[in-house]
């Protein structure tokens, strides 16, 4: 256990840590916007998926990362258009459309895979960039500002979500909807065309969370998100619909699983325990979502389609 | 009413989104294929290969399907594949269904498919099976087992990891704990040890299992773990290293494999891989069928047998007196004045 307080070791914990966390951060975030709005999408998961091949299949091809990450996004934002338009548009049982989304992903992306890619091959991964002067700060410098650009705007979608959903008209608009949409609609805001541009961020924020996964290892695999989007889901509850909320679930999300891979590889966790304790990271959650969810009240309208005249 | 309509209509697509992944996923996770390359006659053995990877894994799956091409034609071979059989259920109803179409063999590719045979064997007493990387054949005349001695090659290849390391720390990535895996993964660590002993400092060698043959991308985490607790050379074992191939190459530290010739993924960092060759002990199988034992024998390959080869990625500079060594620790274990343990 000595070996694990040193500083290079807490310093690659905490590295890892905020890696595997910036996934997770980017999907609850997006999910945290359309559940505002009223719309709870599970087929998140799906959509990482199908965002992870593109931009897997798009660097593997192009060797051009910044193009792949754009492409990611943009097939996160048609699913979006799929997702607005079942939910919104067709009115439909939130929870079922989600599951047949996520059911889409995961059968289409692994489809696409094993047809166009066959054996897996590496791609490069992101660099990553040092923060002038951040990073010489004594103990966290090594640790904060040592990341990859998609960890930094990751974190730094925090305070701009925040800032849209409190301080915004547009962000004002998206907690009516979800909150009370015919009050929201009795005094002119369209809540079909609300709900559909959340749920256009929020699955482009989806498609952006598949990118940085796979950017993460630069490999991909049949099924890689292993429930991650529907991790990302549970986050939202666990922040109580609050952006920072939301950054502390992913954190300690990303550190559970960063310090279990690190005593493994230490020794700490012997071969025996291995198994039990890769399921760490979500009994943790778990826990952390029985105690501090039900402080918290979701939004009114969430999962309810909305009907005017109603 | 409309209202209605358009409920119905968002229940239909999404249950057609659910219909089609699955379809999708069925038809997307294996894929069989048949061929007749042999002219069908009393001598044509017809073989079936059931295996958890792509038959191009630059792995294990790969290693066994390169043996039975290689000898397709001069031992009268009709050969079926089904690759990508990573989901046990789904490969214990193809082997069965293979068992029912008569093959004369069934070659189930894998550690994980052993409780698979050992219920269908019984089933099948004219149908022979073989089953590895392990020992056992249950006792059934049915059965053969194969292994690797894979702790062979990565005792000589740990012993040049411990060489070449700057660092003196070495990653190691297993899959699951069993089969040539694991013994992979001891050898290595043992010949990384023997290294350090002989030349007299410490090496420290971490290791960690996924807990899976499949999960390319949790053996690349671990590779980056590795990597950040100060590895420099790398190692890993199943048709999962991929991922972990690309984070030695990305940061630019060695790599050591095993089963197949993995220089292609990494051809700068890929020092050497221990080579897996079926063939001589295939051989001996359709010998044995043809004869009419139809199993209860293991076989084993390793380096003094001709089934393991360690091959020098020639992108890669190695330096002769490391190579040296590694070619006086093959001679060594081949002729027996060294035996690695197991």
């Amino acid at each position: 256990m000595s070996h694990f307080f040193t500083y290079s070791i807490l310093t690659a914990t905490v590295v890892t840590a905020l890696g595997l966390a910036a996934p997770f951060l980017l999907a609850a975030l997006g999910e945290t916007v359309g559940q505002r709005s009223g719309v709870i999408n599970l087929g998140v998961d799906g959509i990482m998926l199908l965002s992870a091949f593109a931009t897997y299949f798009t660097a593997l091809k192009t060797g051009n990362l910044f193009f792949a990450i754009l492409v990611g996004m943009g097939v996160g934002a048609v699913m979006g258009v799929v997702t607005a338009f079942i939910s919104v548009t067709l009115k439909a049982e939130q929870g079922i459309s989600g599951i047949g989304i996520y059911l889409f992903g995961l059968g289409f992306s692994d489809l696409l895979f094993i047809k166009l890619v066959g054996t897996p091959l590496p791609i490069n991964t992101l660099n990553p960039i040092n923060i002038p002067l951040l990073d010489r700060i004594p103990a966290i410098g090594g640790m904060f500002f040592k990341q990859t650009i998609l960890v930094y705007v990751a974190f730094l979608l925090v305070p701009v979500v925040t800032f849209l959903l409190n301080r915004t008209t547009f962000g004002m608009k998206i907690r009516a909807a979800g909150e009370n949409p015919a009050a929201a609609d009795s005094v002119g805001v369209n809540v079909a065309r609300i709900r559909w541009q959340a749920v256009l961020i929020g699955c482009t924020l989806a498609g952006l969370a598949g990118a940085a996964l796979l950017l993460f290892d630069g490999i991909f695999q049949e099924n890689l998100t292993q429930s991650e989007g529907f991790i990302a889901v549970a986050l939202v509850y666990f922040g109580a619909w609050r952006p920072v909320g939301v950054m502390g679930g992913s954190v300690l999300y990303g550190l559970a699983i960063a310090v279990v891979l690190e005593w493994k590889s230490l020794g700490i966790i012997p071969l025996s325990a291995s198994d039990l304790a890769a399921t760490a990271p979500a009994v943790i959650t778990v826990l952390a979502l029985l105690t501090v969810a039900r402080r918290f009240r979701q939004p009114a309208a969430l999962g309810k389609p909305y009907e005017r005249g109603g | 009413m409309q209202m209605n309509r358009m409920r119905k209509a968002a229940l239909v697509l999404a249950a057609v989104g659910m219909a089609l992944g699955t379809a999708a996923y069925a038809s997307g996770a294996s894929a069989t294929t048949r061929e007749s390359s042999a002219p069908q006659g009393l001598s044509t053995l017809k073989v079936a290969l059931v295996a958890p990877s792509a038959t191009n894994d630059l792995a294990f799956t790969q290693s066994m399907y390169s043996a039975l091409e290689t000898l397709k034609g001069t031992e009268k071979l009709q050969i079926s594949v089904s690759a990508n059989e990573y989901v046990v259920s789904q490969a214990a109803d193809i082997i069965e269904t293979y068992a029912h179409e008569g093959y004369n063999l069934i070659i189930a590719h894998g550690s994980q498919y052993g409780s698979i045979i050992e219920q269908l064997a019984p089933k099948f007493p004219k149908v022979s099976f073989a089953w590895g990387t392990a020992g056992a054949t249950f006792g059934m005349k049915n059965v053969f087992a194969y292994e690797a001695n894979s702790n062979e090659g990565g005792y000589v290849q740990g012993y040049m990891a411990a060489l070449l390391s700057k660092s003196k720390v070495l990653g190691i990535c297993g899959p699951i704990a069993t089969g040539d895996a694991k013994l992979y993964v001891d050898g290595f660590v043992d010949g990384a040890k023997a290294a350090a002993a002989a030349n007299n400092y410490k090496v420290t060698a971490h290791t960690v299992y996924t807990g899976s043959f499949s999960d390319n991308s949790l053996m690349a985490s671990c590779a980056k773990t590795f990597v950040g607790n100060g590895a420099d050379v790398l190692t890993g074992s199943s048709q999962s290293v991929v991922g972990a191939i690309g984070v030695a190459k990305s940061d630019h530290k060695l790599w050591f494999g095993t089963q197949w010739n993995q220089s292609s993924l990494a051809p700068h960092n890929v020092v050497s891989s221990q080579v897996y060759n079926w063939v001589p002990i295939l051989k001996q199988m359709f010998t044995a069928i043809r004869g009419g034992t139809l199993g209860d024998a293991t076989y084993v390959i390793g380096l003094g047998n001709g089934g393991e080869k360690i091959n020098f990625n020639k992108g890669y500079t190695l330096s002769a007196s490391v190579k040296t060594e590694a070619a006086k620790l093959i001679a060594e274990i081949t002729d027996g004045s060294i035996t690695v343990p197991q």
